[in-house]
């Protein structure tokens, strides 16, 4: 939804609120007691080592994975309490892009675009191919619209997954390692198209990523999870946490160097 | 200025020269589509030089704006006619300029076939298969040759784990196909011999069709639905996941490491398989003997001891490792030859089950026609 149009409707309250969240798998525990809020039309990163639950939290955001604890509130109503129907409806209001598209492979790219909004909205077919052009247009996918996913490239099949985040116009875009496979000429399109987008639509973006140059060029804020403590140990934007933030494992990833007293084999 | 015309969320007024579009209330992506033809109609006026807005009366909007927008600037500049975006919301226009002028072209539908090009095209297309699977068939021969010389890159680890797949896993399915099936060939024959007074010779009925035939048959189906299908399909995921490709990488040949498990493990499992199948498809045909036909158990074994030779025993072992081979070989060529999406996983699985299934019904016609002119 556009900011202008939006305009008058924005309250001090976050658009995302999370307290307290824990989340894992049976038997191993990922992460205890993380909260962040995440503002209105930001670009927030969930930051953090490989296997540190940067997309397990993701998933648990999403409502693709049920939380240990805590609660993520999203329009006053925390969706960690809602009953299964009312979550998928506000499901509905969030877009997710996965890692390397994860689109439907019997489809080609327009459809994959197009079913959310059979699905989701009684729009004429007209209507829907109208506006699945726009959504491809602007993702900049000008060749390869009736072309299956197998036959796309990895740039075009992110491209295609996140037109499809849009297909519903949602609230909060959640991306997982968007820029991840990409080169960097096509990371940095990618980059300024989600500045792009959030200019443009408002939406707000959640992102986890391990590209530093991608988090401190469009991040404005985000939180940082530890591997060691299992909790989130820094909290603002990249290119704050990168100059500032004093804590040795932090430091270390934001500034690409080895933590201090690290002896690991690379 | 001339009267204004109105539609939904926008109030159109021609004012010196100019259509002025008005947008008002929300435009979200909702139950109600963009209005046929409506750029047309708004720029369709004699005289009108240029289009501008007004948004001061606009709500809420998302892509379903975009979309009116883009139809209209297109058609603004189909008709020369000044598109003029000032007014519209800086968002609006930061996205408008993501969009193309023009919408691009519908994608042009392929070219006709006719039908001697169809038919080329098929000839074609089945002589390579056949080549290339003639090819799979050589390799997998010659390969086979070189692990019985210990030349061969087979992990032993991978035989036994394929062999224990297609032999200890599949019994129980086996046995319950061939049970039945026995006890169904016992029903249907013995309703017949006794019209004749012969119903004792429904265990030489049993025991020559079951070892001959049913038995590796019913064997080979079973198989083909169960493991031929799961070979493709994990074939083809590997193919998808680029494990393949990483084999080829190394230079690790696909043959020895992929399929001569698979074929080594079911070629010599399904001839155990059908010396199991056929005891149990006799063991069907004997409880329906003696339960429903009330033929005595001792007649019946004399009688099937008598019927059956070890010529009808190793005809069926000759065929169930035929079977096995054939539903091996068809299911890796099928296999490493998938694409790449979940759906050729899926496709790779039905044919490696149909083609099994066909070729072994096939090959059944052949071993009898050659069985007939040999006398065996």
């Amino acid at each position: 939804m556009s900011p202008d149009s939006a305009a008058g409707q924005e309250t001090s309250s976050p658009k995302l609120r999370v307290r307290g969240l824990a989340f894992g798998y049976p038997g191993l525990p990922l992460q205890h007691d993380v909260s962040f809020d995440v503002k209105s039309g930001a670009i927030f990163a969930i930051m953090g080592a490989s296997g540190s639950g940067k997309s397990t939290l993701l998933k648990a955001l999403t409502g693709l994975l049920l939380p240990t604890a805590g609660s993520i509130v999203f329009g006053g109503e925390d969706c960690c309490s809602m009953d299964p129907a009312r979550r998928e409806a506000v499901g509905r209001r969030f877009g997710v892009l996965f890692q390397g598209g994860a689109l439907w492979s019997s489809m080609t790219a327009a459809e994959n675009v197009a079913l959310p909004l059979q699905m989701f909205t009684s729009l004429d077919a007209a209507s829907i191919d109208a506006l699945v052009q726009v959504k491809l247009s602007l993702v900049g996918l000008d060749t390869g619209r009736t072309s299956m996913p197998s036959d796309l490239s990895g740039g075009m099949r992110q491209r295609v997954g996140l037109a499809r985040a849009l297909s519903l116009d949602p609230e909060i875009l959640f991306l997982d390692e968007p820029s991840a496979g990409l080169d960097p000429i096509s990371s940095r399109r990618f980059d300024d198209l989600l500045l792009e987008l959030r200019d443009g639509f408002g939406v707000t973006v959640i992102m986890v990523s391990h590209e530093l140059p991608s988090l401190l060029g469009i991040c404005d804020d985000g939180v940082f999870l530890d591997t060691e403590s299992k909790t989130a140990i820094a909290h603002g934007a990249p290119r704050v946490l990168r100059e500032t933030c004093t804590n040795p494992t932090v430091h270390a990833f934001m500034n690409r160097e080895r933590p201090p007293g690290d002896l690991k084999a690379p | 200025m001339t009267e204004p015309s109105s539609g939904r969320g926008w109030i159109a007024r021609v004012d010196q020269g100019a259509t002025v579009l008005s947008l008002t209330h929300d435009w979200t992506t909702g139950d109600a589509g963009l209005e046929p033809g409506i750029a047309a109609t708004l720029l369709a006026r004699p005289g009108i030089q240029a289009l501008r807005f007004d948004t001061r009366e606009l709500g809420r909007w998302d892509s379903s704006l975009l979309v009116f927008l883009a139809a209209l600037r297109a058609e603004a500049r189909l008709r020369h006619v000044d598109f003029d975006e000032k007014g519209l919301p800086p968002a609006a226009q930061q996205l408008l300029a993501l969009l193309p002028e023009h919408p691009p072209a519908p994608p042009s539908s392929p070219p006709r076939i006719g039908m001697v090009e169809g038919l080329g095209r098929w000839v074609i297309g089945n002589s390579t298969e056949l080549m290339a699977f003639t090819t799979l068939v050589g390799d997998t021969i010659l390969r086979t040759a070189a692990a019985v010389r210990g030349r061969a890159r087979m992990r032993l680890a991978d035989l036994f784990a394929r062999m224990q797949e297609a032999g200890i896993e599949a019994l129980p399915m086996v046995a319950l196909v061939n049970v039945l099936v026995g006890g169904i060939v016992a029903f249907v024959g013995a309703v017949q011999l006794r019209r004749f007074g012969a119903g004792i010779y429904i265990a030489n009925l049993i025991g020559v069709a079951e070892v001959r035939e049913m038995a590796p048959l019913m064997t080979a189906i079973v198989m083909s639905g169960r493991t031929g299908s799961a070979y493709a399909a994990e074939l083809a995921t590997m193919q998808g996941s680029e494990e393949i490709d990483a084999l080829r990488a190394f230079g690790i040949p696909i043959v020895d490491y992929l399929v001569l498990p698979r074929v080594s493990a079911l070629t010599a499992m399904m001839p155990v398989l059908n010396l199991y199948a056929g005891a149990l498809g006799i063991l069907g045909g004997f409880t329906v003997a003696v339960v429903m036909m009330k033929i005595s158990p001792a007649a019946f074994v004399a009688q099937i001891r008598g019927a059956l030779t070890a010529g009808e025993i190793f005809f069926g072992l000759a065929k169930a490792a035929t079977f096995g081979a054939w539903i091996g070989t068809a299911a890796c060529r099928i296999g490493l030859h998938a694409g790449r999406s979940a759906t050729d996983v899926g496709q790779s699985a039905t044919a490696a089950a149909v083609s099994g299934i066909v070729g072994v019904i096939a090959l059944d016609a052949v071993f009898d026609v050659c069985a007939d002119a040999l006398g065996i």
